[in-house]
């Protein structure tokens, strides 16, 4: 089995990612707008909810339940969604799903495909997989389309072009629909984008589409979205086949109440999106006549055997987390090397890869709280990020790795007041030769990525406990111990 | 009463006058304070940076030192929270329901400064007096682990001369984050870059926080940039009083 | 492959050897659900809620009552000169004015639909917390394409159809769960430059709603 997240085989560390990123400035502003205007929206919606801590514990619930039975619930969706007149496909990996897929297309006689945007897909790299096999796929959703047209790479789960402002979008669309005419205003480049579509829209036989949730009781599958590129490829197709994640499944039609008030509100910062669609298999007369459903593992169940990581199952991407990271905001979303990115990103990619590779992204994050405090499902993400790391050390880093061996030293010397004491002591010697005036402007080593941007105080001449000892001297008392 | 001061091993090393603030001021709130020289540190750093298995025996050392005390006094708000969020989950690891049950028992007992003063103690006025431009920069622990709410503001409200102004974005990283700073250098710096930003904007003299960990970092840039600006312990604030004159806080 | 589930299957199930307990309704019965479920609006406050919201999201919102109502729907139409129109099928009998003339659904392919001014369909529930028409594509709703490739949809909504809460709308809509369901709220729209809003990127433009009371 070979499991793959979009790209990340060969994406560098996220500290390196980062550096042509932080040095953009167009895009750090373009990505701090967003994710600004995001937020603020999404503050407004949530405020207006007065019940909004007893949804997100409902859906952390609803899902965690699931998680615990999820072999009964995909038996269930799969039952009822076969029943409705689906079929459903089970993948191990990435390329299993894609050559599902494949062997999909080519057997109703297809040679394109219009998508819906789809994060799994990314993660398979579906679209690179069919090109191989001479099956163009249409990217319908504008941000899709610019990301596709544009060569790019998605940079945030639910906006996956929000480091593009319209001009660039417009040099984009100019060269690549033939339009040198085209304005830079957002409706101009919107309309554009409509025309270019509407035709692929009324002639391509074939849709593939992700899923937000599967209906384990009815089996039905939703969409939530905002541009109807969604209902077209969902609607106008004879074949529509639908590529999702196991851990999508939530048990009954009635959990859509709760997740259908966090969604939106997190996602956009709207109280609904304009279209949310169901359905269950193939309904006669309304829609396509052949429905297939992909369920892909890729590493989904070496997360559920983890039980301290489990909960990044419960994700329903939102990306409320990228908007509110800080890290995020400095960096977008390419330098996490994955389909997912931001604090999500950070725990799910190297979980996804059996911590094997991204082994950086858990690092990626200074632990501050705001993504598990936006996050509608509750997924404590700094918990697992810091459980993560503590994989990263057991299973990934060799005992002599110059970082273990300081961290060890370092807990000897925490284990006892005597070398606790004597560490004070030796560490304002050795720092003499690098002080000057009080302070440390260049030290070596990894304190260099300190100092290269931060002074750093000199020890004091006198720890607090040498200031206690001498006062309870003076007084008479003598130091106890 | 008889409050145990666990100082933290940066600020012991580091921050010697956080620690004699947070005894100038509960003494003179009538309080005596007892300082246990068996301790060190309570294992963030380990447990923060994927040593969790270092951190444990520091647990069992932290809980030995204060399980008699009456009420202990932590003025670093992310040593509060590493303890406060940490502990039972890593005492219910260990196959030793007796370290269980002294970890659920402690805790209750164990208070950043400012929860001590407002909640354990009911004071928001401290007689402190600290005639300066002061923005209050709230650590991530403090506001999303320890919930401290506006318990800070309440106390800083209360000095004598002070001149206190929002900080903008107040709800945002400054960038500090432990090891992060230098696993992650060049992120970590342009997050620091937005919060000096923001301190500056204030045109205050004085950034105070509950945690000496993000001031350190805050006046390592900015006493690079020769911004002018200083750094004091919500502590050092706190115990300054009109008589202190010349040598006041954070000096 | 077949194979592949049943490797899955068991790979999911040697993961959850911890989660103990294997009682699933039980379980699934005991999660708490201490969010509202039904609204504490009156009737008046909650249609008045409803309007505000489609119209916070670009919707277009008229009151009439139910004799009006083909005159009403005249009215709009020719407000902005719509003459290709198609009406869905199964609509209730004189909800059209009769005067005019519609395309029925069944005769109309895709081309008119890409090429007509508007529809006419009703819907069978609303929520007024989101501004939200849900459609389960019965008599009267028209199939789902039909309320996607039109610029216009004009939508009938009668007063009592209308619930405040999200939970009550699922509840209404328990029966029908296993039918093609789509909910809209407002005209299409993306924010996906710069975070600008805007209408009608693929489905209509335009949502007028004709509220009925
Ligand atoms: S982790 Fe939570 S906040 Fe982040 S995308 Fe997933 S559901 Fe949304």
């Amino acid at each position: 089995m070979t499991i793959r997240v979009g790209e990340s085989a060969e994406a560098p560390p996220f500290q390196k990612a980062a550096l042509p990123l932080l040095e953009d400035p167009q895009l750090r502003k373009n990505v701090r707008h967003a994710t600004d205007v995001i937020q603020r929206k999404r503050g407004l919606v949530v405020a207006e909810q007065t019940d909004w801590q007893e949804l997100r514990n409902a859906a952390s619930a609803i899902k965690a339940h699931t998680l615990r039975h999820l072999d009964h619930y995909l038996v269930q969706f799969e039952r009822a969604c076969t029943a409705g007149g689906g079929q459903v496909h089970w993948a191990a990996d990435a390329d299993e799903a894609n050559r599902i897929i494949a062997g999909l297309v080519k057997q109703y006689g297809g040679n394109e495909v219009i998508k819906i945007k789809t994060m799994t897909s990314d993660e398979t790299g579906l679209n690179e997989a069919l090109e191989r096999d001479g099956i163009r796929a249409h990217e319908t959703d504008l941000a899709e389309l610019i990301i596709q047209l544009g060569r790019d790479r998605p940079s945030h789960i639910v906006v996956p072009a929000l480091h593009k402002n319209r001009s660039q979008v417009r040099e984009i669309f100019r060269e690549r629909m033939h339009l040198p005419e085209l304005g830079d205003q957002p409706e101009d480049l919107t309309a554009a984008a409509r025309h270019y579509l509407r035709e692929k829209f009324l002639n391509v036989k074939i849709g593939v589409c992700g899923a937000n949730f599967l209906v384990a009781e009815t089996g039905s599958v939703c969409i939530v979205e905002s541009e109807g590129n969604g209902r077209m490829c969902l609607t106008l197709p004879d074949v529509l086949i639908s590529l999702a994640g196991i851990e999508k499944v939530i048990p009954l039609f009635q959990d859509l109440e709760v997740f259908l008030q966090l969604l939106p509100r997190s996602a956009t910062g709207e109280r609904m999106n304009p279209y949310n669609s169901l359905w269950t298999g193939v309904h006669p007369g309304d829609g396509p006549k052949h429905f297939h459903v992909v369920l892909l593992d890729n590493g989904r169940t070496g997360i559920l055997a983890d039980a301290e990581a489990r909960q990044t199952l419960q994700c329903i991407r939102c990306a409320a987390c990228l908007n509110a990271c800080p890290v995020y905001r400095q960096t977008g979303g390419h330098a996490y090397g994955s389909s997912y990115s931001g604090p999500i990103g950070a725990i799910v990619t190297p979980q996804l890869l059996n911590m094997r590779q991204g082994q950086t992204l858990p690092y990626a994050s200074s632990l501050c709280g705001a993504c598990y405090e936006v996050c509608p499902v509750r997924i404590n993400i700094p918990e697992v990020l810091i459980h993560l790391r503590g994989r990263v050390v057991r299973e990934q880093k060799s005992t002599l790795d110059p970082e273990a061996l300081a961290m060890k030293a370092a807990a000897a010397i925490f284990t006892s007041r005597t070398r606790f004491e004597a560490a004070q002591r030796l560490g304002r010697l050795g720092q003499a030769p690098m002080v000057s005036k009080g302070w440390m402007r260049n030290l070596p080593g990894m304190l260099g990525n300190w100092t290269r941007v931060r002074d750093l105080r000199a020890l004091p001449p006198q720890t607090f406990r040498e200031w206690w000892k001498a006062r309870e001297k003076a007084a008479g008392k003598g130091s106890h111990a | 009463m008889r409050i145990s001061l666990f100082i933290t091993c940066y600020n012991d090393t580091l921050f010697p006058a956080t620690g004699q603030a947070v005894v100038r001021l509960l003494e003179r709130l009538g309080h005596s304070i007892d300082f246990p020289l068996e301790q060190t540190c309570c294992g963030q750093m380990h447990y923060n940076t994927g040593y969790q298995q270092e951190a444990m025996p520091l647990m069992r050392r932290f809980v030995r030192i204060f399980r008699e005390a009456e009420a202990v006094c932590i003025p670093s708000s992310s040593c509060m929270a590493m303890i406060r969020d940490h502990y039972p989950k890593m005492a219910a690891e260990q196959s030793d329901p007796g370290l269980r049950s002294e970890v659920e028992e402690l805790l209750p007992r164990v208070y950043e400064l400012s929860e001590l003063l407002v909640n354990r103690l009911g004071v928001e006025d401290v007689g402190a007096w600290f005639p300066h431009r002061v923005t209050y920069h709230a650590s991530c622990h403090s506001q999303r682990s320890l919930h401290l709410g506006d318990l800070p503001l309440r106390l800083l409200r209360k000095v004598r001369g002070i001149d206190l102004v929002d900080l903008p974005n107040i709800d945002r990283c400054c960038g500090f984050g432990g090891t992060f700073a230098v696993k992650m250098g060049d992120v970590s710096a342009a997050m620091l870059a937005e919060k000096m930003r923001d301190v500056e904007n204030t045109a205050a003299e004085v950034v105070t926080a509950v945690d000496n960990s993000c001031l350190m970092h805050i006046f390592g840039g900015l006493h690079r940039a020769r911004a002018g600006v200083r750094v004091a312990h919500l502590a050092e604030v706190l115990a300054s009083t009109q008589d202190d004159g010349a040598q006041e806080a954070g000096a | 492959m077949p194979e592949t589930r049943e490797e899955i299957l068991a790979r999911i199930r040697s993961a959850l050897r911890d989660a103990g307990d294997r009682e699933v309704a039980a379980e699934r019965a005991a999660i708490a659900r201490g969010y509202i479920r039904s609204g504490h609006l009156g009737p008046e406050a909650r249609l008045h809620l409803f309007m505000d919201r489609l119209r916070d999201y670009d919707a277009h919102v008229v009151e009439t009552s139910a004799d009006s109502l083909p005159r009403t729907i005249a009215a709009l139409l020719a407000e902005h000169n719509q003459k290709k129109v198609i009406a869905a099928a199964g609509l209730p009998e004189g909800l059209l004015p009769g005067e005019l003339s519609f395309i029925p659904e069944k005769q109309a392919d895709i081309q008119d639909l890409n090429d007509c001014d508007g529809i006419v369909t009703i819907c069978t529930s609303a929520i007024a917390a989101t501004g939200t028409i849900v459609l389960t594509h019965g008599p009267g709703e028209g199939r789902r394409r039909l309320t996607l490739l039109p610029d216009r949809h004009l939508c009938v909504v009668r007063a009592e159809q209308v619930v405040e809460t999200v939970p009550e709308a699922i509840e209404r809509l328990g029966g029908l769960a296993t039918h093609p369901l789509t909910f809209i709220s407002g005209p299409s729209a993306t924010a996906d430059i710069e975070m600008t809003r805007i209408r009608g990127v693929h489905g209509p433009r335009f949502l007028e709603v004709v509220l009925v009371r």
